[in-house]
């Protein structure tokens, strides 16, 4: 097995154990982002925690704030913190909120979870790096639902207008919201002719393929003049075989049965 | 005679070449909100975000995520109604380094009207913490005040007028940020104003003075954190304040006054402002007339006051 993948399955595991000790919180767009965040930061991304607040390291912002155990589990695994903090996720007193806090956790680069701020804020990181004339890439995850947000179209037009061919946003395509699916509660399709007609190189990969990610990763840096949007088209609750595709897994955590049978599922697949 | 967001504009253009950290966001006002001399010295550094004030305060953020310090630049009504939430989850519970200089302030916007008038900007930018608030009140206190901003690391709300104002303070005068500014002395009653408020309360102390009534007269540019020490002060010596301002009388310079003293010195604190009303078109002193925020209702109000609990 190839070590992306032992990684990602590792990174799945870590999230069920925390929301199940939390007991709340969002697995399903959380598993559906796994392969896209294990790629970034352990292949991607200049970045290190042992210096992490080098003004040259690549950035990743989670726009879809909710997503945060994901984003916790990948930076324990890199490095930023502890392993062993992941089970105090959303506790009193714990630095791991609810949703991703800049100021507590090392490794966050902005505070996120009401959608599309990520995004725009992003767009602002990627203007900074340009005024600066530094080489380093923000790369920025959205959820599909998280598009209905206007404020996504504003970050949209702006980053292209500024041809900031520094940013990639990568949209975590996994088609169902809290309400339904998208098609059901807001269509947000098509969303290749959406991003292009904005003025974006759009590529369009199945987010759970890492020969995938990496080719659209190293073609968004090919393109000179533009931001790049990686449709990435996933399953929400991916690797979690009664999870998978179900709107009701997006916010709530699993019983004690549940990860039980979660994590032994995960396990397999490591044996 | 010269408007606040006027002042703010040429003092950007001096911050701008001292410091290079410094950027400057528009969302297509930039000739109103006067970042437009920024933007002609400085063009690397000037981001339009156009008619987008969402993406205007998140893109500030963003940029102060890199060791920028962003001032961000639109009418207060947009900025702090149209992006409220940007500023609170972007902004200000991050606790970055954006000083959101919001102009076109209060009624004295005047004919474009009602939806254009924030009459309630302060109410709104003091309920978040992390925020701090100036109002500064002629040209000398906001060239010090914006570069007093550019200093402060984290949230600033910067509240800026259209209307030109008159000379309150000369060259000499140094703006502290946290503290008032005890314009006139007196015994009787403390006529606490900010903004372009101030010349009138001045003036109404004159006519006070003429009756026999000795007004004390107090300028309190930073609205948060408010002045506690010169407020309790006040209270203690002239047992009565009157509060005036450009704004709505729910949240704004009178209700800090009175938070205040309601837990530190209680005392008759009377409030002239917006009174719970939108404004209209019309000229910006005709407005003023209309809703009682003139020398006459100011000197008839502190009289009053007196008077009546003697």
């Amino acid at each position: 097995m190839e070590p992306m993948k032992i990684y990602a399955n590792q990174l799945r595991i870590h999230i069920i154990n925390m929301l199940a000790a939390a007991g709340s919180g969002h697995p399903g767009g959380a598993l559906s982002a796994a392969d896209l965040l294990i790629y970034l930061y352990f292949k991607e991304m200049k970045i290190d925690s042992e210096d992490k607040d080098n003004p040259d390291r690549d950035r990743f912002i989670l726009s879809k704030g909710h997503a945060a155990p994901v984003l916790y589990g990948t930076l324990a695994m890199k490095g930023f913190f502890n392993t062993s903090e992941l089970t105090n996720l959303r506790k009193l007193g714990s630095f791991l909120q609810g949703h991703p806090d800049m100021l507590k956790v090392p490794g966050v680069e902005m505070s996120t979870g009401s959608l599309g701020q990520g995004f725009s804020a992003s767009v602002g990181v990627a203007l900074g790096g340009k005024i600066d004339e530094k080489s380093y890439r923000i790369y920025t995850l959205l959820g599909d639902g998280e598009l209905q947000e206007g404020i996504v179209w504003e970050a949209a037009m702006a980053a292209s207008h500024y041809k900031l061919d520094n940013l990639v946003a990568i949209i975590d395509h996994n088609g169902l919201q809290i309400d339904g699916t998208n098609d059901e509660v807001m269509k947000v399709n098509p969303l290749k002719e959406k991003w292009e007609s904005f003025g974006w190189n759009v590529i369009e990969i199945d987010g759970h393929c890492f020969t995938d990610i990496e080719k659209s990763f190293k073609q968004a840096k090919e393109v000179k003049g533009k931001p790049t949007a990686i449709i990435a088209k996933t399953s929400k609750g991916k690797g979690v075989s009664f999870m998978e595709n179900q709107v009701g897994w997006h916010g709530v955590a699993p019983s004690e049965a549940e990860r039980a049978k979660a994590i032994e599922e995960l396990e397999q697949n490591i044996r | 005679m010269i408007a606040t967001r006027e002042s703010y504009g040429n003092i950007l253009i001096e911050l701008g070449k001292e410091n290079k950290d410094i950027v400057v966001l528009d969302a297509d006002l930039s000739k109103s909100t006067k970042t437009a001399g920024f933007a002609k010295h400085f063009p690397k550094r000037f981001i339009n975000a156009g008619i987008a004030e969402q993406n205007l305060m998140g893109m500030a953020a963003g940029l102060a995520t890199t060791g920028k310090i962003s001032f961000a630049s639109t009418f207060a009504v947009f900025a702090t109604g149209r992006a409220f939430e940007i500023i609170r989850n972007s902004i200000c519970y991050p606790k970055l380094n954006v000083k959101i200089a919001a102009t076109h302030a209060g009624i004295t916007v005047g004919e474009d009207g009602g939806s254009h008038q924030s009459i309630e900007d302060i109410a709104i930018m003091r309920s978040l913490p992390n925020m701090k608030i100036i109002v500064p009140a002629d040209d000398v206190e906001t060239r010090q005040a914006v570069r007093a901003a550019a200093h402060i690391d984290g949230p600033v709300y910067l509240r800026l007028g259209r209307l030109g104002v008159p000379s309150i303070f000369d060259e000499n005068h140094t703006f502290t940020f946290g503290k008032g500014n005890v314009l006139k002395d007196g015994k009787d009653i403390t006529i606490i104003g900010m903004g372009l408020m101030i010349s009138k309360c001045l003036k109404a102390a004159e006519l006070l003075k003429q009756e026999g009534i000795s007004a004390r007269v107090i300028n309190i540019s930073t609205i948060k954190p408010i002045d506690e020490e010169l407020i309790i002060q006040a209270a203690k010596e002239t047992k009565r304040i009157l509060t005036v301002e450009e704004h709505s009388v729910i949240g704004g310079l009178g209700s800090a006054v009175c938070d205040v003293l309601s837990t530190h010195y209680p005392v008759q604190v009377v409030k002239i402002g917006m009174n719970d009303t939108f404004g209209e078109s019309g000229k910006p002193e005709e407005l003023l007339t209309k809703y009682g925020l003139t020398v006459e209702n100011i000197y008839h109000t502190a009289q009053k006051t007196v008077n009546s609990r003697k």
